[in-house]
């Protein structure tokens, strides 16, 4: 197990090369004169000049590299051209209001997804069956930025049921004390119930957006792989054994169809970490998403480099996390490394 | 035999509801197993013996239907027990061992636990001695290294040592009866000698009555007291082993004879039956099914088919038996 974990981390590192190399060329390579973009508009080419040897960016591709590389390897990520911050900084503090909405979000769609399509295998052709159908079909046919604009109009617009898209926190409560950056559990913790429910409010229509989304693959996944496992040998053996109907879903059939399904749900969070950019735009969230399409327009490259470095490390260990999962489920898995 | 027999299944029918419409599997099915007796059901692939026995069981597929018949067993007819009162019974008063034993083990489970399932499930053990139990029923099926092998997985052992394991969960709670759908189907050739001596031997320590369902006629004739002869979802024939295999009386068991190879007849010998099974979905199937591909169809082959007793526990459902 250990064993299979290192070499699957020592896969990784490439692909963590390859992403330092891409970011850096890409950013470069983009539309936009950064130097021109932060002399200003009246700027004389003199002054554009200036800034940009101030920069460093006069200098050639492969020296900007070496000391993009270098700073790298010290933690640093470069300053934001906008904010004049450090791109570590602002990162490390937008980084939970993401991971928070992400995982709500995510363990929404399990905690619907799952129970959902498990009940239309075990029940199939019934009401729970269709019902499973119909999410799916509905989740799929909608994009997350059109959810997030629908929700927002009809419950803060016209049923003013959830408070404005304004972010993580309406504007008149102070966060919570810094433990996790978590609001929920930062609040829970410090058993601050005002800021908790205020919390919870805000995360409400954007992690539910996001979870609209992420329910059809994992619902489906499950369904189909529920239906196959039902249909398999050994689940007729424990049948024929005389397990209890329970025992034979859920520790026969259910352990079995799991597999696929963390599968999937890898998948489905790399979706959900690209869609974090759109839902954080429609609800104004100050997460990494927002802060990359901010710096994007404005052609400030640092933060889109780390915002990509971020989300490529984020994917390599989501996806060494599955791999272990897997391995705890599957001891055919343990074997193989 | 006068005492009650063990299972009495009777007038047994069954349907399957496809997309390309109603399959008659089985009709009007119809054989009994005494205590301790060794009875094999035997006939071509499609001719219904695993639906007979998964009727038995009570584990039809979701589209397959049990139109007519009863299934006495124990005193009580397994078609009209709850399914939960059913599940009571399957794995301790009756069991099924299947083919394929590899893909019949739950893949993600130590066989051992496999096998402490079946215990706890039917009171044969608490949940703290069950492990102790399963490693004496490893014993119990000549399992090598009991300890150990308690802990495999089942793709970690060969395929005979699976039909074992399966062995062991189906005997655990000492059934009744036990039903073997094609035991030995992928086996190599002498691991199912071990595997067919085995389940003879543990039957007869515990005066467990056997359906072997197979297709291997040399197979059920070494094995078995009394062989049921299935064509097309029919019960054709049924006899003593002896005197099925020294006198047929159905032209499809003498065909099926002729076809099954041994020490008198070289293999360039064997006749192949003509035909195949008739399509089940038919609305004008004969009341024969085998009469499309009988020689000796005589007019009287369109009434109902007979039950004629031609023998002692011999009898044979043709109009014009050999």
């Amino acid at each position: 197990m250990l064993t299979m974990l290192l070499s699957r981390l020592a896969t990784a590192i490439p692909s963590i090369v390859g992403v330092v190399v891409v970011t850096f060329m890409l950013t470069r390579l983009l539309p936009g004169d950064p130097a021109a973009y932060f002399a200003g508009l009246a700027a004389s080419p003199q002054a554009i000049a200036e800034v940009r040897t101030k920069l460093g960016l006069d200098k050639s591709l492969p020296e900007q590299f070496v000391a993009y590389v270098g700073d790298l390897l010290q933690g640093n990520l470069g300053n934001s051209l906008s904010t004049g911050q450090p791109v570590t900084f602002e990162i490390a503090t937008r980084l939970p209001a993401s991971a928070e909405l992400t995982l709500v979000a995510l363990l929404l769609a399990v905690a619907i997804a799952i129970p959902l399509g498990v009940l239309a295998a075990v029940k199939q052709g019934t009401w729970i069956d269709h019902l499973c159908r119909i999410v799916t079909t509905v989740g799929v046919s909608l994009p997350v930025f059109f959810t997030g604009l629908l929700f927002a109009y009809v419950f803060y617009y016209l049923l003013q049921w959830a408070p404005a898209p304004t972010g993580r926190l309406d504007i008149f409560l102070s966060p919570p004390t810094h433990i996790t950056g978590f609001y929920l559990i930062d609040s829970a913790l410090t058993g601050n119930a005002e800021t908790f429910w205020a919390a919870l409010r805000q995360l409400a229509l954007p992690a539910i957006s996001m979870a609209i989304f992420s329910l059809a693959p994992l619902a489906r996944m499950t369904r189909g792989s529920m239906l196959a496992v039902l249909g398999s040998d050994f689940v007729r053996t424990a049948r024929a054994s005389g397990l209890a109907p329970r025992t034979v879903v859920f520790t026969y059939a259910f352990r079995n169809a799991v597999l696929p399904v963390i599968t999937v749900l890898g998948m489905v969070f790399s979706f959900l970490l690209g869609a974090n950019v759109l839902v954080e735009t429609v609800f104004a969230w100050p997460g990494i998403g927002l802060y990359a399409v901010n710096a994007l327009i404005t052609s400030d490259y640092a933060p889109v480099q780390g915002f990509v470095l971020t989300m490529a490390v984020l994917y390599v260990t989501l996806n060494l996390a599955i791999d272990f999962v897997y391995g705890l489920v599957d001891p055919r898995v343990r074997l193989d490394s | 035999m006068t005492a009650v027999p063990t299972l009495a299944v009777d007038d047994l029918s069954v349907e399957f509801r496809t997309r390309s419409g109603v399959v008659k599997v089985l009709e009007h099915v119809g054989f009994r197993v005494d205590r301790g007796e060794k009875v094999a059901l035997v006939g071509e692939s499609g001719s219904g013996k695993s639906v007979t026995a998964f009727a038995v069981m009570g584990i039809l597929d979701a589209a397959g239907r049990v139109t007519s018949g009863r299934v006495m067993f124990g005193g009580s007819d397994l078609l009209a027990l709850s399914e939960h009162d059913l599940a009571e019974q399957r794995g301790r008063e009756l069991s099924m061992i299947f083919q394929n034993p590899r893909t019949a083990l739950n893949p993600i489970r130590r066989v051992g636990r496999q096998i402490a399932d079946v215990l706890v499930r039917h009171g044969g053990a608490t949940r703290n001695d069950a492990p102790r139990a399963a490693i004496e029923m490893l014993k119990k099926v000549r399992i090598p290294d009991p300890e150990r092998r308690a802990e495999a997985y089942p793709f970690e052992l060969s395929g005979g040592m699976c039909q074992r394991i399966m062995i062991a969960i189906a005997l655990a709670c000492r059934p009744a009866l036990l039903i073997a759908d094609e035991p030995t189907t992928g086996l190599d050739v002498t691991t199912q000698a071990v595997i067919m001596d085995l389940i003879g031997e543990l039957a007869a320590e515990s005066g467990m009555a056997t359906i072997f369902i197979t297709h291997d006629l040399a197979l059920a004739a070494e094995y078995c007291d009394r062989i049921v002869v299935m064509h097309a979802g029919h019960v054709v024939e049924a006899a003593p082993a002896r005197d099925l295999f020294s006198h047929p009386r159905h032209p499809y068991a003498a065909k099926l004879l002729a076809a099954t190879p041994g020490e008198t007849v070289a293999l360039e010998h064997l006749a192949s039956i003509p035909g195949g099974l008739p399509d089940l979905r038919r609305a004008d199937l004969p009341p024969c099914r085998y009469a499309e591909r009988c020689e000796r169809r005589t007019d009287a082959c369109a009434q109902p088919l007979p039950q004629r007793t031609v023998g002692d526990g011999h009898v044979v459902a043709c109009w014009s038996p050999l």
